[in-house]
């Protein structure tokens, strides 16, 4: 395979993770929750989009806006039943809880659907190859690419140029200044949760086709998402963008060239960034 | 007062202490089919112990635990495999060494981080080692591991029997004991003190001119030499190792198990162990497809209702 091709690839599995990560990183930055349930939550959205499709026959994007709106409600309910009472517990009550919802999750999902992996069946638009001129790729992989760079845009757009998002920016710099300020930082981070946890769930249907689908999903890339927050800095949108962009395409060359060990890389990797700048690459000292 | 007493005194030891002993001693006796059962327990509650030396009292947050296990388990599982070297009681002494070893080096290396970071760097710390270990097959066995290894009998008279874990229990039981013991010296000493401090205001113990790095790296490399014997009990129980030795999963259930007992308390790893044992032994059985369900649901409700783990509902921290 040719360059571009490997490059298109990986693009593609950088857009899913960015997705899907990238409620986590702001979450986390905003108030310090260590949520390992995020994984969960595009897990969720991934087979309600997927069945949203086989059983209802609902078309591509209206499958996405229901897993989207499904997601984002049960995690509001979650957040404000659940999640609030342990905003002050200590991180490690916070891993015990959100492993169980973890756990919870997976069972729930084995039971009511089974433990076998989901395919998500792609409209005929969507199937086969595009010619992009330099090169002919799966139509849906550059779709994915195209959608994930228009998510970027819009996520960029509306932290860096709206209220909303100077509010999250805020505090995320200095969550007890913001409040001082005037910002109800509890408000914001229940509509951030639902916001992220939304994107994850689009992140785990778009994702269905690339990173595979079954129970094991929120487990089994725990530690990818985590290293995209860590590397890309908490709380930064375009810091996870290039992270995930970063670990999707070097993830993909190593293992297409190196398939024995080609995870190996990644972890040395990231460990090699973690010490040289310990708070990410695009992180603030000291935040 | 009397000998005994001022002895209880000066080692903090109180009555209760002396039950969680009597209750794996009466085990042995009273349910002699779950021996192998109890060798896991045994050997998770010793990892946990070691687990709880560094998150519990020195306040140091790792999701990379499972390293040391590792280091240790493939430890006397080459030794026994390439070096002949089965002699299980020097094991554990190599094991200790090897595993201590990684301890000290990567302590050095990363305890200048700590949150997220630190958390990371511990995991990709453990990856880097599970996927060498998945490259070195000519080594290590690769995936599949070593199966099947031989080791001497315990002092050259209580053989390892696959099928009855008489001599296992006993043995780890043993071990768990002595290194309970050492544990609970440090936790008590000057040395346990300072990394109490150190957890609960670091900048106060640097103001007062204790060496915090140092004592880290010292508290993780023994938590790792400790969870190293625990990996080479393991080894040398099941006559087998492999990658699961060194995952995530691994990592994560004694994390799992130490919170969910109550860490920074010495016994919440033996509470933690036992109780997730039991939980999962008897969902498994009970609804073999739904057993998480259970599970999770338990831990949800202690980390909301029971702060600090099982343990946290009775007794305050210390």
């Amino acid at each position: 395979m040719d360059l571009i091709g490997i490059l298109l690839g990986g693009f593609a599995a950088g857009m899913v993770l960015f997705i899907v990560s990238v409620g986590l990183s702001v979450t986390m930055g905003l108030m310090g929750f260590v949520n390992l349930a995020h994984g969960g939550f595009a897990m969720l959205g991934g087979y309600a989009i997927v069945l949203a499709m086989k059983h209802w026959g609902l078309p591509f994007f209206g499958a996405l806006a229901v897993g989207f709106a499904a997601v984002a409600a049960l995690s509001v309910l979650l957040e404000r039943l659940l999640y609030a009472r342990l905003y002050r517990a200590t991180e490690l009550d916070q891993v015990l809880f959100t492993i169980g919802l973890v756990f919870v999750m997976i069972a729930a999902v084995t039971l009511a659907v089974g433990p076998e992996t989901q395919t998500l069946v792609l409209p005929q638009w969507l199937r086969g190859q595009t010619d992009l001129g330099i090169i002919k790729y799966r139509t849906y992989s550059v779709a994915v690419i195209v959608a994930g760079t228009a998510l970027v845009l819009a996520l960029w757009l509306g932290f860096e140029r709206t209220r909303y998002g100077a509010r999250i920016r805020a505090a995320v710099d200095n969550r007890r200044m913001a409040q001082s300020l005037g910002v109800d930082v509890g408000r914001l981070f229940t509509a951030t949760f639902a916001l992220g946890s939304g994107l994850a769930a689009v992140g785990g249907g778009l994702g269905a086709e690339i990173l595979g689908l079954d129970p094991q999903y929120p487990l089994r890339y725990l530690v990818y998402f985590l290293i995209v927050v860590a590397v890309g800095g908490l709380g930064r949108v375009s810091g996870v963008f290039c992270a995930a962009l970063l670990i999707g395409v070097l993830d993909f060359v190593f293992k297409i060239h190196f398939p024995k060990g080609g995870t190996l890389f990644i972890y040395a990797l990231t460990l090699a960034l973690l010490l040289w700048r310990p708070q990410g690459l695009f992180g603030r000292r000291g935040a | 007062m009397t000998a005994a007493r001022r002895l209880a005194e000066r080692h903090h030891l109180r009555w209760w202490e002396a039950l969680p002993w009597l209750a794996a001693a009466g085990a042995f006796f009273a349910f002699p089919n779950y021996l192998a059962f109890g060798t896991q327990l045994v050997i998770t509650i010793l990892f946990a112990l070691s687990l709880d030396l560094v998150l519990g009292y020195a306040g140091i947050i790792t999701l990379g635990h499972a390293a040391f296990f590792g280091a240790g388990a493939y430890t006397v599982g080459m030794l026994a495999q390439h070096a002949g070297w089965t002699e299980p009681l020097s094991g554990l002494l190599a094991a200790a060494a090897v595993a201590g070893a990684i301890g000290l080096a990567s302590g050095f290396v990363l305890l200048r981080t700590h949150g997220l970071t630190l958390l990371m760097l511990t995991l990709c710390t453990m990856a880097l080692l599970e996927e060498g270990a998945n490259m070195a097959s000519a080594l290590t066995g690769g995936f599949d591991g070593m199966p099947g290894l031989q080791f001497a009998p315990l002092l050259g008279v209580f053989a390892f029997d696959p099928l009855y874990f008489r001599s296992q229990y006993v043995y780890s039981l043993v071990v768990l004991f002595a290194c309970f013991a050492l544990v609970r010296m440090l936790v008590h000493s000057s040395f346990g003190q300072s990394l109490t401090g150190i957890r609960e205001n670091v900048l106060r113990m640097h103001a007062v001119g204790a060496p915090v790095r140092a004592r880290l790296v010292l508290a993780y490399a023994i938590s790792a030499a400790l969870a190293g014997v625990a990996g080479a009990l393991f080894t040398q129980a099941n006559a087998f190792v492999n990658l699961a030795a060194l995952g995530l999963d691994r990592a994560a259930g004694v994390l799992i198990v130490l919170i969910l007992g109550g860490y920074g308390r010495l016994y919440g790893a033996f509470v933690g162990a036992t109780v997730y044992f039991v939980l999962e032994h008897a969902l498994a059985k009970a609804y073999p497809t739904a057993w998480q369900l259970g599970v999770g649901l338990v831990l949800i409700g202690v980390a909301l209702f029971a702060r600090n783990g099982i343990l946290g509902l009775i007794q305050k921290p210390q």
